[in-house]
């Protein structure tokens, strides 16, 4: 797209996210853009610090998955200093980021999504909130929830010794190991988060499931895309977050790249316009072709059900149990129904405390072994892990002494950025036409659109999932002509 | 509709990672004691956020605000301004807010630098790409506008008066929940002062042994198996607890990490990052100029350790504005 840069000063401009949409004579939608308004440049201010810093720096991308950035990170790192680690720490920060990736997968289900599918998504945006779900499901399920969300923070403290920015990781493996009567009283936590994912995916199954209208508006809404799936998988195609090829998909299942984290550069490129802050990666090898769908197409998500369709089976029993269920459900694997990333969410959390289950009976979880000293730098390394909204990629080198000479970041969201602009012109396309005119029922669409990818703009900027405040601006022959707010 | 009676609440972000946010979710059950006693007006995070009625809103409607993030571009600075007028208490809550933070950092580059490492030279950018973003474009004959991102980032004292500041990356849970109830019951210090946090030193909360701080040799945190037990700083590992407010718990020393300093400078300190430079001085072990160059040498970007969480709240800033 060519663009004419033109230097005006800023006028005043508000709004976290900000859409604008552009119509012909006729009131066709021509164009229509979301955009996003901030970047803070981690890229360039790590640069000549420390690199065994990083992973303490990365942190503050995002305070919503914060290990996701400093997993990715750390692994970066270990990669700076010849990738030796000592085999306990992988298991343990595997383990921690299984307790992170509940934590994060109940806030967003139940604060974020919940709302739309408790309360309806027709009901009053004053009720359509979490305290709106509290009322609705009770507060004793309420309390629940938030015990849950409390237990997952709590194993990560004991672990980590902190749950948001966390400071444990170091070339080699951890700054601290797990004694054993930290291990046991870690245990019954886990039991009780196990309980707490299948009693999450029941109540998707009474609440969603059961309605008919929950079912069709996943299912048929506006909310599908023709484009490929990311996400990392074991050697056995089951999902990894933390560890693991990166394996892509496109919508009829058909594998079209499978990588190494260090040779993401060959896999993945970023495409810039000039009128938002956030990139649009696609995948390199075919080109940037534009925000067109189809199988031919270079647009890629990475989001929940990504991993899902990316994956043959899950790692393990129930939740590849749930994995049938829910693909069975919504007519074969893949499924390119962007609202069925809430319930691929929810099968995700039986993985995750399935594994977190599985390290509490590892005799070797609480070995003191859990840090080598490096004894080379080496000079580059590439951490890829999965963040809760998607595959998150840190590629840094340092020079001889460890300090950082570069770093590159294609984190979860922004693998999305692409996919959300299309499925906002879409539903925006959907909802506009000659002759009838937007409305306010335009935001409650759009917002359901993007709440099923769960952009954390914080990741990719800086602003948060949820109760976006949207600013649509209709524009017809470059004037405006509509604003609708909320 | 909002019940004037209860106390009226924003939070809000500017350049924030929304850690701050999640750690108002950290204090759990308590979240729902502040639903019912107070009207959360703004909260992106999890409540309905409307710009226009913050507009709407009289001056001074909003008893309280916390405001977290630095003020890094055009759009902050817009709200931060919003916000000032519509509060009677306006917070900066947690490190950016109150010093810069994390992106502060990017005071020690340019612009220009940024958005080259984004958008020009890294490699995943599309081969040949010109192309960086720009505050107002015309894209095929529509015009197009995103914030202005300025030169360097400003704390919110930087842009407006700021009543109280809340100090930590992100501020401890428990301190969160101290100071809504000191609030609440109106039993808070003359105005600018840091609540939340302790008048000590990290150090003075460290339950690690301490003996002579003498320091021959330091050590880069990956280069030694950290003793848990002893100072870290007489290990040789670079600890900023003696130069830090104590109030986060001791965290990162407690998972064998070395503080960096985000609870900011103690009572009547203007330079955290002097402060410990002056400490630090004491501390090494050598009266001979070579031999002090030697131990020197061995620690690499002080100023990315000493200002890891204030760049912009430091001394070392030329004048701006």
């Amino acid at each position: 797209m060519t663009s004419t840069i033109k230097i005006d000063p800023i006028t005043r401009l508000e709004g976290h996210g900000k859409i604008d949409i552009h119509l012909d004579d006729d009131g066709s939608v021509v164009d229509c853009f979301f955009q996003i308004p901030e970047l803070r440049g981690f890229e360039r201010f790590v640069v000549g610090r420390p690199i065994e810093e990083l992973p303490r720096i990365v942190t503050r991308i995002c305070g919503v998955c914060p290990a996701s950035h400093h997993m990715a990170g750390a692994k970066a790192v270990d990669g700076c200093f010849g990738n030796e680690v000592a085999p306990v720490a992988h298991k343990l920060r595997d383990m921690y980021y299984h307790a992170h990736y509940i934590h994060s997968h109940i806030a967003h289900f139940y604060a974020l999504a919940a709302p739309d599918f408790v309360c309806g998504p027709d009901a009053d945006p004053s009720v359509r909130n979490i305290l709106g779900v509290v009322s609705k499901v009770g507060i004793e399920i309420g309390k629940q929830v938030i015990a849950a969300r409390a237990l997952a923070q709590r194993i990560q403290q004991i672990m980590g010794g902190r749950t948001t920015h966390l400071v444990w990781c170091l070339p080699g493996g951890v700054s601290k190991g797990l004694t054993r009567e930290e291990l046991e009283e870690i245990k019954p936590m886990v039991k009780q988060l196990s309980g707490f994912a299948d009693f999450s995916l029941q109540l998707f199954r009474d609440v969603v499931l059961g309605n008919k209208a929950y079912v069709d508006l996943i299912l048929n809404g506006p909310y599908t895309l023709d484009i490929q799936y990311m996400g990392l998988v074991d050697q056995n195609n089951a999902p990894n977050f933390y560890d693991g090829d990166v394996r892509v998909v496109d919508f009829q299942g058909k594998e079209i790249a499978r990588y190494k984290p260090a040779e993401y550069s060959d896999y993945v490129a970023e495409h810039v316009e000039s009128w938002t802050y956030l990139k649009f990666p696609y995948l390199k090898k075919r080109g940037w072709r534009g925000f067109r769908e189809g199988i031919e197409s270079s647009i890629y998500c990475a989001s929940p059900l990504a991993r899902l369709n990316v994956a043959d089976k899950m790692a393990t029993p129930r939740a590849q149990q749930a994995f049938e269920e829910m693909f069975a459900t919504l007519g074969g694997h893949p499924c390119r129904a962007l609202m069925a990333n809430h319930w691929a969410r929810l099968v995700e959390m039986v993985q995750n405390a399935e594994m977190l289950e599985r390290y509490c009976a590892d005799p070797e979880i609480t070995s003191g072994e859990y840090r080598l000293v490096p004894r080379q730098i080496t000079g580059a390394g590439v951490g890829i892990v999965e963040a809760m909204r998607g595959t998150l990629t840190h590629h840094y080198t340092c020079d001889k002494n460890g300090i950082c000479t570069s770093a590159n970041l294609i984190v979860g969201t922004t693998n999305n950025n692409a996919p959300i602009q299309m499925v906002t012109k879409k539903v925006a396309r959907a909802l506009i036409a000659p002759g009838k005119e937007p409305d306010q029922g335009i935001l409650n669409m759009i917002e359901m659109a993007f709440r099923a990818f769960d952009p954390c703009f914080s990741c990719a900027t800086h602003t948060l999932p949820g109760q976006m405040p949207l600013d649509v601006h209709i524009y017809k022959k470059g004037e405006l002509v509509r604003r609708i707010r909320r | 509709m909002s019940d004037k009676k209860k106390l009226q609440i924003a939070l809000y972000w500017g350049a924030a990672c929304g850690g701050c946010d999640v750690a108002v979710l950290d204090t759990n059950e308590f979240i729902l004691d502040i639903a019912a006693a107070a009207d959360i007006r703004l909260w992106p995070i999890a409540i309905d956020g409307k710009y226009k009625d913050v507009e709407a809103m009289a001056d001074g409607e909003l008893d309280l605000t916390f405001f977290d993030g630095a003020v890094r571009n055009s759009e902050n600075e817009h709200i931060a301004r919003l916000l000032r007028q519509k509060s009677k208490l306006l917070v900066a809550f947690g490190s950016c807010a109150h010093m810069g933070g994390i992106p502060g950092l990017a005071n020690l580059t340019n612009r220009e630098e940024i958005f080259t490492a984004a958008y020009l030279n890294n490699p995943s950018i599309e081969p040949g790409n010109r192309t960086v973003p720009y505050h107002k474009v015309q894209v095929d004959g529509m015009t197009l506008e995103i914030p202005d991102f300025y030169r360097r980032v400003y704390r919110l004292s930087d842009i407006v008066e700021v009543d109280y500041f809340v100090p930590g990356c992100p501020p401890d849970p428990a301190q969160i929940k101290a100071v809504v109830l000191a609030v609440v019951s109106g039993d808070l210090p003359p105005r600018q002062s840091v609540v939340g946090a302790s008048d000590r030193a990290v150090c003075d909360d460290c339950k690690r042994t301490k003996a002579e701080k003498k320091i021959k040799h330091f050590y880069r945190p990956f280069e030694i198996i950290q003793d848990p037990e002893r100072c870290l700083m007489e290990q040789g590992i670079l600890c900023m607890g003696s130069a830090t407010r104590s109030g986060c718990g001791v965290r990162c020393p407690n998972s064998n990490q070395g503080c960096r300093g985000c609870y900011g400078p103690l009572p009547e300190v203007r330079d955290q990052g002097a402060k410990f430079l002056s400490a630090l001085a004491s501390m090494i072990d050598s009266k001979d100029p070579e031999e002090i160059d030697e131990i020197l040498s061995r620690l690499p970007d002080f100023i990315g350790y000493a200002y890891r969480f204030g760049m912009p709240a430091s001394k070392l800033q030329r004048s701006h504005r």
